[in-house]
């Protein structure tokens, strides 16, 4: 039996794909809540992402977009043996992963000061439809910002083992199952970004 | 080495390169460049954009990003019975919400 490894990137690509769908779920009853509650206070919602500051948005927008374009393109670069450029592209997707959160740590400090958090004394004092926006924003940029450390520990991981050549040309499934999962991390804010910065 | 390996360095399948991707990339900036734009026309105009231009985005990087593209028809029914479930859940609630 020396000499061969049992392997399925089909089925683990499939596997993969399996929980990504659950994530979708997760995310989806979410977007529908979103959609109800908006339907029930569309007035609320209007002046509740006017409060947004929507250029730090469509700028994380172009951040995760470009993270997403390099994760895609370390692997071109592992499938032609260019070590050194997928390592090149996995710091990149790094750096711009954690430029995200720093962003989204400047827009939530902001958000603080002016008395805009779960469960603050200012928030309580606005009319309920704003109170809901609000908490939707926290609870779904917040699970989002979880999913992307969570991503980025992974991708942490995937250029560790590019380095040591346990992903290398003949054998890179976990790099593109990451990958997949980093994707699916910004088709999600491809969708925050209209439903709250730009609902104003 | 399994015969169900998908597609590895025994079973080569033609990979795109660098430029089809940063193509893709070019194209999801541009769309969200017209997203911004609609949503500074109205109410009406940012809700056609969101409907259409957002669905699309999410579309090439599920199709190119993901390599949906490249898969069988089983990874492409996976992700319809998916969506497809919480379209009927959203009509769902709203044909309830339509006639309370």
């Amino acid at each position: 039996m020396s000499g061969h490894v049992h392997r399925d990137d089909l089925g683990s690509r499939l596997g993969m794909w399996l929980f990504l769908v659950t994530e979708m779920v997760l995310f989806g009853g979410l977007f529908i809540g979103y959609s109800y509650m908006r339907h029930r206070y569309p007035a609320e919602f209007h002046h509740g992402g006017g409060e947004l500051n929507a250029t730090l948005g469509i700028i994380n927008t172009i951040v995760l977009l470009t993270s997403s374009l390099t994760v895609v393109l370390a692997i071109v670069a592992v499938q032609r043996a260019e070590k050194k450029r997928a390592m090149a592209f996995l710091w990149t997707t790094l750096g711009l992963g954690c430029t995200f959160l720093v962003i989204k740590g400047f827009e939530w400090s902001a958000k603080f000061h002016h008395g805009l958090y779960p469960n603050a004394p200012h928030l309580a004092t606005l009319p309920p439809g704003e109170q809901v926006f609000f908490g939707l924003y926290f609870t779904m940029t917040g699970l989002h910002g979880l999913h992307v450390i969570v991503g980025l520990s992974v991708l942490a991981v995937l250029l560790y083992w590019v380095a040591t050549d346990r992903i290398r040309q003949d054998r890179y499934i976990h790099l593109e199952n990451g990958g997949l999962y980093w994707h699916l991390v910004d088709v999600i804010w491809i969708f925050l970004l209209p439903l709250f910065y730009l609902a104003a | 080495m399994s015969d169900h390996s998908g597609h590895t360095a025994e079973h080569p399948v033609a990979h795109p390169g660098y430029g089809t991707f940063i193509g893709i990339w070019l194209l999801l900036l541009l769309l969200t460049a017209g997203l911004v734009s609609l949503s500074h026309l109205g109410q009406t105009a940012a809700v056609w954009g969101l409907l259409i231009l957002t669905p699309l985005k999410a579309g090439l990087v599920f199709y190119y990003f993901m390599h949906l593209k490249y898969e069988g028809p089983l990874f492409k029914i996976v992700l319809l019975v998916t969506l497809g479930t919480l379209l009927i859940f959203f009509a769902l609630l709203f044909s309830d919400v339509a006639f309370r």
